[in-house]
């Protein structure tokens, strides 16, 4: 077995130090070594996205990486969503109230997904929207409700930034 | 799938990744964007004992105009490239085939280098490198070496890189007036390898006849195929009905495509055939403008 390599990354806002094996992937050291097991491995072939996370800012198939590419890296998986204090994402509660998921296997690739899309694009069409998650497989949904949960959580992202920059003004 | 047990090695510069692949030679793999190396390693079909991460070298990623050429860095993404405003408003090419590059969680690793030096006949860059008649750099022990791009695809999953070269550079010649190309691709899903792609890049004369051209097949062999006959037939030829008929059967007949999954041979020639219909329609509508 290869020498251990120390990696030290910020998850979800908090640092966090392993010695691994280069061939750890990093799905695995998510899952194993830091007990976040939200993020999921559907295929192991690389295709169906539900091993997704955001890493430095633009999602990432975490199976598809070694945890030592990740060395001094910042990651957000889906149990970094939800606000410290448990309020659900504005993706999350999409998800709930559209009806965007049914086993729920692919759903936390698909958050990451969106969630990144979003950032990126704040007001996406339709068609990007299906753009932004074609690295996400669903065999349950036909993705139609996924989409709407995105369209959901666009809106009521929007309407929350434009309701704070209004407060911001009455503020100043 | 776990890879069998390999050393890590981060060097920080060109140089020193250069020295390790001497020092490890065929045992050492460049680990760029990783999206075609990783997964063979998972399947356990490629066993580097060495893997040598260029990520961190920087003043490799780069989209930039220059002496007469377009420069792409060796690990500029396929992201980047997509969102480029230089390669959407000039190399419309380019972002036909990053589009229908895999996924936005790959792409935002795949490099357009590692896309060519993997060497897969299914990659998509391939076939558009050699429409466009690009050249890439390769920087090794010896110093940096031009390959023309014919000359660089040699056989399945081999290139003319030598065990100690990086593919740091690839150029492609300035787009010149009335010239365009397109890249069309058809795959059973999104992600998927091409069931067959054609690429095609033409420039015209003033008459509006075909003064250069290059026609780019994926998937479609074991190294990605330069239709040279198809090329010698359009040169100089006016872009009709019945001669881009006559090129799309030329292309056609000089695919080796295998019967797979993707389909029988024979359906994938006629793939060929249609493909390079649309891909020279495109081209010359962009030319055109």
């Amino acid at each position: 077995m290869a020498k251990k390599q120390l990696v030290t990354l910020k998850v979800n806002g908090r640092e966090r130090e392993a010695a691994v094996e280069p061939r750890l992937l990093l799905v695995h050291f998510i899952r194993e070594s830091l007990q976040l097991t939200g993020t999921h491995i559907g295929c192991d072939t690389s295709h169906c996205g539900a091993c997704t996370v955001v890493l430095n800012g633009k999602t990432v198939k975490s199976c598809t990486m070694f945890a030592v590419q990740a060395d001094g890296a910042e990651i957000l998986t889906v149990e970094g969503l939800a606000s410290s204090a448990g309020q659900l994402h504005a993706l999350q509660e999409g998800f709930k109230q559209e009806h965007g998921l049914q086993c729920g296997f692919c759903t936390p690739g698909m958050l990451m997904s969106s969630y990144a899309l979003l950032h990126n694009n704040p007001n996406p069409s339709e068609e990007e929207i299906r753009r932004g998650i074609s690295g996400n497989l669903c065999r349950c949904t036909g993705y139609q409700n996924i989409v709407g949960a995105v369209q959901y959580a666009a809106a009521k992202m929007a309407k929350a930034a434009s309701e704070a920059s209004v407060a911001e003004g009455v503020a100043k | 799938m776990i890879p069998p047990a390999f050393e890590y090695l981060r060097p920080k510069t060109i140089p020193e990744a250069i020295t390790l692949l001497q020092q490890h030679g065929e045992d050492a793999k460049i680990l760029s964007g990783g999206q075609s190396l990783i997964p063979m390693m998972k399947l356990r079909i490629a066993r580097p004992g060495y893997l040598i991460d260029i990520n961190r070298i920087s003043g490799l990623s780069y989209i930039k105009e220059e002496d007469g050429f377009l420069k792409i860095g060796g690990l500029t993404r396929e992201a980047e490239l997509e969102a480029s405003p230089l390669i959407r408003s000039k190399y419309p090419i380019l972002i036909d085939t990053t589009h229908v590059i895999a996924d936005p969680q790959v792409r935002n690793l795949a490099t357009v280098a590692g896309n060519l030096a993997h060497g897969d006949p299914a990659n998509d860059h391939p076939a558009t490198m050699l429409a466009l008649d690009a050249q890439v750099v390769a920087t090794g022990s010896r110093g940096e070496r031009v390959i023309p791009i014919e000359e660089f695809f040699l056989s399945l999953f081999s290139t003319a890189l030598q065990p100690d070269e990086i593919l740091t550079e690839i150029r492609i010649p300035l787009a010149l007036p009335h010239s365009g190309g397109a890249y069309f691709k058809l795959e059973r899903k999104v992600g998927d390898f091409a069931t067959a792609a054609v690429a095609a890049q033409l420039t015209l004369d003033s008459s509006g006849a075909v003064q250069k051209v290059g026609i780019g097949l994926t998937n479609v062999g074991p190294t990605p195929i330069k239709v040279q006959k198809a090329e010698n037939f359009l040169r100089g030829k006016k872009l009709d009905e019945a001669n881009i008929r006559q090129v799309a059967q030329l292309a056609a007949d000089d695919a080796q495509p295998s019967s797979d999954l993707r389909g029988p041979a024979e359906y994938k020639k006629g793939l060929i055939k249609e493909l390079a219909k649309r891909a020279l329609a495109r081209a010359a509508e962009r030319a055109g403008k």
